[in-house]
């Protein structure tokens, strides 16, 4: 047994670490304040991080997450290698990170399910991911977009929000439905590109924080995509149902805890740096017990247990999938740890720096607004309970709604 | 050098006994006491206070004579390896099986091992039977090993806390000394102390005083202080919350000293001290007691180590990974107990596990489970593999301390009135889980 990150990554951790401090912190402030600009450091930083992907087999996102061919040996692979980079660059600026051009969260359901023919042709795009809709955000059987076969094309109707880099990326994964009446089966994943004719960008929201990752809301008219561009079968499929278009997220999940991650180890960082210039407080100090320490040193060491924790969590998940093990019980837990731990966390850094931490001096308060959406997008805290529940109590989704 | 009976070992402890035993007639003579040959534990009990109080009014003082710490035999740590790996081996998983076969046998009989104080013959047989020592002792001294187990030592403690968390406590007390005595003992002190465990009758009893009865109790601030006295030391303070203190043969003791903390080895027939009960909120099985050392002699060749090799960081820091694997095998046995009765407790028409009230306790009990499982299981990964472990145990056992104790919080709540009565384990899971973040005695590993 071993919980070390293999010595192999060890050039990957410093790679991302450097691109972090060098091209992301420094524009941290200025992209936030900036908000809807494209953060033009990320366009260079974007081909340095191909170069190490390409060195070490690993993504920044999902995109080459496919996993080693099964044996019997113990294997840390691209899953791991991605978790590992994600949290790097998001210790930069998990903003940044969302708009890395070419690292959507389409280019993971693209790697995932793509046929060699639509692998070739959209492949080398940034891809966006289109699921959500005014009326629903975690229950994606609600979708009511709706494709209707027309000839060699689908007709897409419907409105989209929060889809990230929708403004920026080349073709944007649009989920919607063949026929609603009969339910998760129907729903179906149309690669759209943009500029296509009917497909509307309607806006760009203004957010709480990762405000230099832009996310759109698109609106599409009678919006004609070729039959070539469904994603996985076109058929529906009763009997497989949803589960196929779900899968995507195990594997997602773990990133997604990784940018918190960074988030995380920027702020405890950071937080250590100021608390210790006090005096008051030995951070290093791994042997008093924590009811006798100061309260400030003792609130450190309980969110560096839960981010410690938080982070082999993520590693496991990661691990699981590299090992082909089946994750999705692990690949919610790690995501449940990691989005509250981050929430928790970084807000009770600003408090530990006071005014200071609250002020735009620091990246401190920024980073409290960062982390809540790691809570909620690719599945809400409260949505990764159900699926932890239904998973050890051996319920369905009728039963424990 | 001041030999003399002490006041307790012998004649009290002998009538505390027999009085317990009239208490406990009708339930000693049921055929379930037959069963776990409760009744005869009992009886052994009595003859052996008895037995002991004469016998070790003439070896109250161990001496050691023979090599120091730079002789004796060491376990090397673990090839450090190179990749992420949660496998378990082929042979770990082995044991674990003849472990979880034995815990369930723990686990039927941790209801009434709590209300009697006290752990079976044949559970402890059992428990020796494993032969379980052949992986702490290194070949040369008669065991099986060559490197550290600790990953192993972990499994097995997370293994029998599922069966029952103080008599993992009880069980595996003695073990936790022969490991200390191997990791940091003598030559003399491993020839003349590890044969014993390696007796095919079983192995002796033995326990380890850490604690002191003082509020926000830190083993860095000890009031047991030991100075020098002609050959030896003069030990004086009190320890409390010693497992098996009523049984052991002898102690490691923990005290201050010139040259910083160090361990004692104190026989249980030692002049001047006095062994008398410490009952607590749980942990009932692990006979808890306290000692009271007053001018205590031992020899200078009773210190573990001989006062070189002893690092009393470590020592801390592996009894704190003990707790924290016991910790993470209780609260899977929580886990693994509320889980059904969720499903099986109807109210409104439908289990209570079909509500997000309920359920949403059972996902965190696994997310902040499987938090703590992995924390220590990085630390001890560690500690095997001679890697610094001293932040990652602290971080741990913080973990464990919080957490254990909400969960142990939760399985009661999920029961709701049942989980208050004693008929059901979850009461015994609460009170036991309260040590986790206090203990420093007993669990080594």
């Amino acid at each position: 047994m071993n919980l070390e990150v293999p010595k192999k990554y060890k050039g990957v951790l410093a790679g991302a670490y450097g691109a972090a401090e060098i091209m992301m912190r420094p524009y941290s402030r200025k992209y936030d304040l900036a908000e809807h600009t494209f953060p033009k450091p990320l366009g260079l930083l974007a081909k340095g991080l191909d170069a190490i992907n390409d060195a070490t087999g690993g993504a920044i996102d999902g995109a080459s997450s496919k996993v080693d061919k099964k044996d019997d040996s113990n294997k840390n692979g691209g899953n791991m290698a991605s978790c590992l980079n994600i949290q790097g660059i998001g210790y930069g600026d998990v903003g940044m990170l969302l708009t890395f051009p070419g690292q959507g969260l389409g280019n993971a359901a693209i790697a995932a399910v793509a046929n060699e023919e639509q692998l070739k042709r959209f492949g080398g795009k940034w891809a966006a991911m289109a699921i959500t809709e005014p009326n629903f955000g975690s229950d994606s059987a609600a979708i009511c977009a709706t494709a209707v076969k027309d000839g060699d094309e689908y007709i897409l109707n419907g409105e989209k929000i929060f889809i990230t880099a929708g403004e920026r990326c080349d073709v944007v994964v649009v989920w919607a439905t063949l026929d609603k009446s009969l339910g998760r089966a129907a729903i179906k994943s149309f690669v759209v590109e943009h500029g296509t004719p009917g497909m509307h960008l309607d806006r760009v929201e203004k957010k709480l924080g990762i405000r230099a990752s832009d996310t759109a809301a698109i609106v599409f008219t009678d919006c004609r995509v070729p039959a070539a561009n469904v994603l996985g079968s076109p058929e529906i499929d009763i009997k497989k149902g949803f589960a196929g278009v779900m899968e995507t997220f195990d594997n997602t999940r773990p990133f997604v805890g990784a940018m918190s991650l960074g988030v995380q180890q920027a702020t405890l960082e950071r937080t250590k740096e100021i608390l210790s210039k006090t005096g008051k407080v030995d951070l290093e100090d791994f042997k008093t017990p924590i009811n006798k320490a100061p309260a400030a040193q003792a609130t450190y060491m309980r969110m560096e247990a839960d981010h410690e924790a938080a982070r082999l969590l993520v590693l496991k998940a990661a691990w699981m999938a590299d090992n082909r093990d089946p994750n999705t019980l692990e690949a919610s837990v790690c995501k449940a740890k990691a989005g509250r731990v981050g929430t928790e966390m970084t807000l009770k850094c600003v408090e530990l720096t006071s005014s200071l931490g609250y002020s735009h001096e620091e990246l401190i308060e920024k980073w409290g607004r960062d982390s809540k959406i790691l809570d909620i997008f690719e599945g809400t805290q409260q949505i990764q309970k159900l699926i932890i529940a239904r998973r050890m109590l051996g319920k369905s989704s009728t039963e424990l709604k | 050098m001041g030999i003399e009976i002490s006041s307790l070992t012998g004649g009290a402890t002998n009538k505390k006994w027999a009085e317990r035993m009239l208490k406990f007639d009708s339930m000693l003579n049921s055929d379930f006491a037959e069963s776990i040959g409760l009744r005869s534990k009992m009886e052994k009990l009595i003859y052996f206070g008895a037995y002991n109080g004469t016998k070790m009014a003439m070896m109250a003082q161990k001496v050691f004579s023979g090599g120091g710490a730079s002789s004796a035999t060491r376990l090397n740590p673990k090839a450090k390896a190179d990749l992420f790996d949660l496998n378990y081996t082929e042979e770990q998983e082995m044991v674990r099986e003849a472990v979880k076969s034995f815990a369930s046998i723990v686990r039927e009989a941790a209801e009434k091992t709590d209300e009697v104080f006290v752990v079976s013959d044949e559970i402890r047989n059992g428990f020796s039977e494993l032969g379980l020592v052949l992986y702490l002792v290194p070949e040369s001294l008669g065991g099986m090993m060559k490197e550290k187990s600790t990953v192993t030592q972990m499994m097995v403690l997370e293994t029998l806390a599922h069966g029952d968390l103080g008599m993992a406590l009880a069980l595996y007390t003695p073990l936790s000394v022969l490991n200390a005595i191997i990791e940091w003992g003598t030559e003399a002190q491993q020839k003349e102390l590890v044969p014993a465990y390696l007796n095919e009758a079983g192995f002796p009893q033995t326990s380890m005083a850490v604690n002191e009865p003082s509020p926000l109790f830190s083993p860095y601030e000890l009031s047991t202080k030991a100075t020098k006295s002609g050959n030896g030391y003069k030990i004086n303070g009190v320890k409390n919350m010693v497992p098996l203190a009523s049984v052991a043969e002898y102690f490691i003791v923990v005290a201050d000293t010139d040259n910083g903390p160090q361990a004692f080895i104190v026989d249980k027939g030692a002049a001047g001290l006095t062994i008398t009960e410490d009952k607590g909120m749980g942990l009932n099985s692990a006979q808890l007691g306290k000692l009271t050392l007053k001018d205590v002699e031992v020899d200078a060749s009773a210190m573990l180590g001989g006062g070189d090799a002893f690092n009393y960081e470590d020592f801390v820091n592996y009894n704190k990974l003990g707790w924290c694997s016991l910790a993470v095998g209780c609260c899977q046995g929580v886990l693994d107990y509320v889980i059904p009765y969720a499903n099986d407790r109807v109210a409104f028409g439908e289990p209570i596990s079909h509500r997000q009230a309920v359920a949403f306790i059972i996902s965190d009990i696994k997310i902040e489970m499987d938090s703590m499982r992995i924390l220590t299981q990085r630390a001890v990964s560690r500690a095997e593999q001679g890697l610094p472990f001293a932040k990652e145990t602290y971080l741990a056992h913080i973990m464990c301390s919080d957490k254990s104790m909400e969960i142990g919080s939760s399985g009661v709540q999920l029961l709701g009135g049942h989980g208050y009565i004693r008929d059901f384990p979850v009461q015994r899971w609460y009170r036991d889980l309260r040590a986790v973040a206090i203990a420093h005695n007993g669990v080594h590993i």
